[in-house]
C-alpha cells in the first residue's frame, strides 16, 4: 500500500507546480519526489564524472566534480571490449563511496530492478538506469516510484523523457552516444528535447491530446510541459562530451549540467582536463574563460565518429 | 552605474546570488518575486554592485574551488566582514561557516558565522527528508523544510542565535548579525519567509 500511495503522490507532484503547499506531508518523510528531484537541483551547473577506481574518484572530487558515477568500465572500454555490461562490483562502489564526500551515482541495467535494489542497499546517492549497460528487459524499464533512492534516466527526445518521468525518474540526461568523444549525438538530443518542449508551449489546449498521443507520453505531463515550458525535473546532457568547449556547448544549448564519461580518464591529463571542464561549465557563456581553460590540456580521448558506428553499436538506441 | 550606492538606486534592493554552481536560479526567482532586483554573481565586479548576497544550495567543494580560481573568494570574505547581509542555504551555510567538519582536503570556507558545521550530517541521499519546523522568529505556521544531504550546526559561538532545531535538538538554522544560514532549502518550497527575513536585513543594512 505504501508503494501505491507513493506512486500516486509522485504522479500528483509531477503534475502540480512545485510551489504548491505541502502542509499535509508527514514529518521526516524520506524519498519524496521533492527530495529526489531536489538533489538533482543541487547538481545543476556542475559536472558529473565517470570513475572506475577510488583513485579516479579522488581526482574527480579534487578537480571540482559535483558528483561521480561509479562503474567498472567507462563506455569507451565497454564499446571496445564488448560483451555484456552489468552493474559494478559492490566492493568497487563501496570503495568509491568511502573515498569521496560528493554524491556517488551508479548504473543499473535498463529494467534490472534487482540491480537497482542492490545499489539502493549499497546507499548510492543516485541510480542511473543506463543504456550504456546491456539492457536486462527489452520491454519494461524499472518502476522507479517504490525506491527511496532517486533515478536518472537517458532520453533522446521529449516523449522518451516523459515516459521515464512517468515511471519515476527524478532527473533526465540526454543520451548522446556514450564512449565516442563525438558530441554530435548529444547536440542532437538536447536540441530535440528543447525544441519539442518549445513546440508544446506553442500549441493550443485542444491540440495537446493528439500531442500526447504522438509523443507516446501521459497527457497530464504533456499539459504540464505546455504550461511551464520546461521539464519538471533537471535535464543534464551526456554522451560524447570530451572538451571544455563541448561542455559549454551543452550549457549554451540549455542543459542544466553535464555528464562526462570516457572524456576525462581516457585523456592525456585527466586532472587538468576535469578541472577545465568544470570551469567551462560554470562560465559557459564566456569564450575568454573557455579559451583559457582549453590551453595545454594534452591529448583528448581518441574519438569515434558516430557516423562510422553500425546501428547495432549505437547505445542511444537502447531504451524506448 | 558608477557612483550609485548599491541597492538604493531604484528602491528595489539589489541582491546577488552566487552563481558558480547549484540552484541559484530558484533563489533569483524567489527574490525577484519579493520585489528585489536579484542578479547572478560569478565575478568580483558583479559582487561590487549588490547590497546583499545569497549563497545557494549545491556542492560546497565545487563553489569553494571556483570562488578561489576566479578571484571571488577574497572579495566575498571582504564583503562579509564589511557587514554585507549574506544568507546561505545548505552548501551556502557551509560556505559562511568559520569551521567545516568532514571537509575534503584543502577545502576552505569564506567564514563569518562563528559555527562549526558538519557536511552530509544525515548520511547519504537515502537519509534526505522533508519535515515541518517551528521557527519562532518567523511565526506561525511552521516552515516546511527540505533537507538534501544536509549539513548541521554542531557548535556555535556566543554571538550566534539559533533560529530552528530539529525535534532531537540538532541546530539547522542560525543567524549572527547580518549573516543568516539554514541547513535546508526554502527556495524549493514556495515559503518566502526566510527570503523576506533576509531582505529586511538588506534594507536596513
Amino acid at each position: 500500500m505504501a508503494i501505491v500511495l507513493r506512486k500516486q503522490r509522485g504522479i500528483r507532484e509531477a503534475i502540480v507546480s512545485n510551489t504548491e503547499s505541502t502542509a499535509s506531508i508527514n514529518p521526516n518523510e524520506l524519498g519524496s519526489s521533492r527530495v529526489k528531484r531536489g538533489l538533482a537541483e543541487m547538481l545543476k551547473g556542475g559536472v558529473i564524472m565517470d570513475v572506475v577506481t577510488a583513485e579516479q574518484a579522488r581526482i574527480a572530487e579534487d578537480a571540482g566534480a559535483v558528483a561521480v558515477m561509479a562503474l567498472e568500465r567507462v563506455p569507451a572500454d565497454i564499446r571496445s571490449q564488448g560483451g555484456v555490461a552489468r552493474m559494478s562490483d559492490p566492493d568497487l562502489i563501496d570503495s568509491i563511496i568511502a573515498e569521496v564526500s560528493i554524491p556517488v551515482m551508479a548504473k543499473a541495467r535498463i529494467g534490472h530492478f534487482v540491480e537497482a535494489q542492490v545499489l539502493q542497499a549499497l546507499k548510492v546517492d543516485y541510480i542511473d538506469e543506463s543504456e550504456v549497460l546491456s539492457p536486462a528487459d527489452y520491454v519494461n524499464h524499472i518502476d522507479k516510484w517504490p525506491f527511496t533512492v532517486p533515478f536518472v534516466c537517458g532520453a533522446t527526445n521529449l516523449g522518451e523523457a516523459l515516459r521515464r518521468i512517468n515511471e519515476g525518474a527524478a532527473m533526465i540526461r540526454s543520451k548522446g552516444e556514450a564512449g565516442t568523444g563525438d558530441v554530435s549525438e548529444a547536440t542532437k538530443h538536447i536540441r530535440t528535447i528543447r525544441s519539442e518542449i518549445a513546440a508544446l508551449s506553442a500549441k493550443s489546449h485542444d491540440e495537446l491530446y493528439v500531442a500526447a498521443k504522438e509523443l507516446q507520453a501521459p497527457y497530464e505531463l504533456v499539459l504540464e510541459i505546455a504550461r511551464t515550458g520546461k521539464l519538471p525535473v533537471v535535464l543534464f546532457t551526456a554522451g560524447g562530451v570530451a572538451t571544455p568547449a563541448d561542455a559549454a556547448l551543452m550549457m549554451q544549448l540549455g542543459a542544466d549540467g553535464v555528464f562526462v564519461g570516457s572524456g576525462i580518464f581516457k585523456s592525456g591529463d585527466p586532472a587538468k582536463r576535469a578541472a577545465a571542464i568544470v570551469k567551462a561549465t560554470t562560465f559557459f557563456d564566456d569564450p575568454a574563460v573557455i579559451a583559457e581553460t582549453s590551453r595545454g590540456l594534452g591529448e583528448a580521448m581518441v574519438g569515434i565518429n558516430v557516423a562510422d558506428l553500425a546501428a547495432p553499436h549505437r547505445l542511444s538506441e537502447r531504451g524506448w | 552605474m558608477a557612483g550609485r550606492s548599491p541597492g538604493l538606486s531604484t528602491g528595489a534592493p539589489v541582491v546577488g546570488v552566487l552563481a558558480l554552481q547549484g540552484d541559484f536560479r530558484e533563489h533569483i526567482a524567489v527574490l525577484d518575486s519579493l520585489g528585489a532586483d536579484a542578479r547572478p554573481i560569478r565575478r568580483p565586479e558583479e559582487l561590487a554592485e549588490v547590497a546583499g548576497l545569497v549563497i545557494p544550495g549545491g556542492e560546497s567543494t565545487v563553489m569553494d574551488k571556483l570562488a578561489r580560481a576566479f578571484g571571488l573568494a577574497d572579495p566575498l570574505k571582504a564583503a562579509i566582514s564589511s557587514g554585507m547581509p549574506v544568507y546561505g542555504t545548505c552548501a551556502g551555510l557551509i560556505m559562511i561557516a568559520d569551521r567545516v567538519l568532514d571537509a575534503i582536503a584543502g577545502q576552505q570556507s569564506l567564514g563569518g558565522l562563528d559555527i562549526s558545521v558538519r557536511r552530509n550530517a544525515f548520511g547519504s541521499q537515502l537519509d534526505s527528508f522533508e519535515t515541518d519546523l517551528d521557527i519562532p522568529a518567523l511565526g506561525a505556521p511552521p516552515v516546511h523544510a527540505v533537507f538534501i544531504r544536509a549539513p548541521i550546526v554542531e557548535e556555535a559561538g556566543a554571538g550566534v542565535r539559533t533560529l530552528a532545531s530539529l525535534s532531537d535538538g540538532r541546530v539547522v538554522a542560525v543567524e549572527q548579525g547580518n549573516l543568516l544560514g539554514t541547513s535546508f532549502h526554502p527556495e524549493m518550497t514556495g515559503d518566502t519567509r526566510f527570503h523576506e527575513y533576509f531582505l529586511a536585513k538588506v534594507r536596513s543594512a
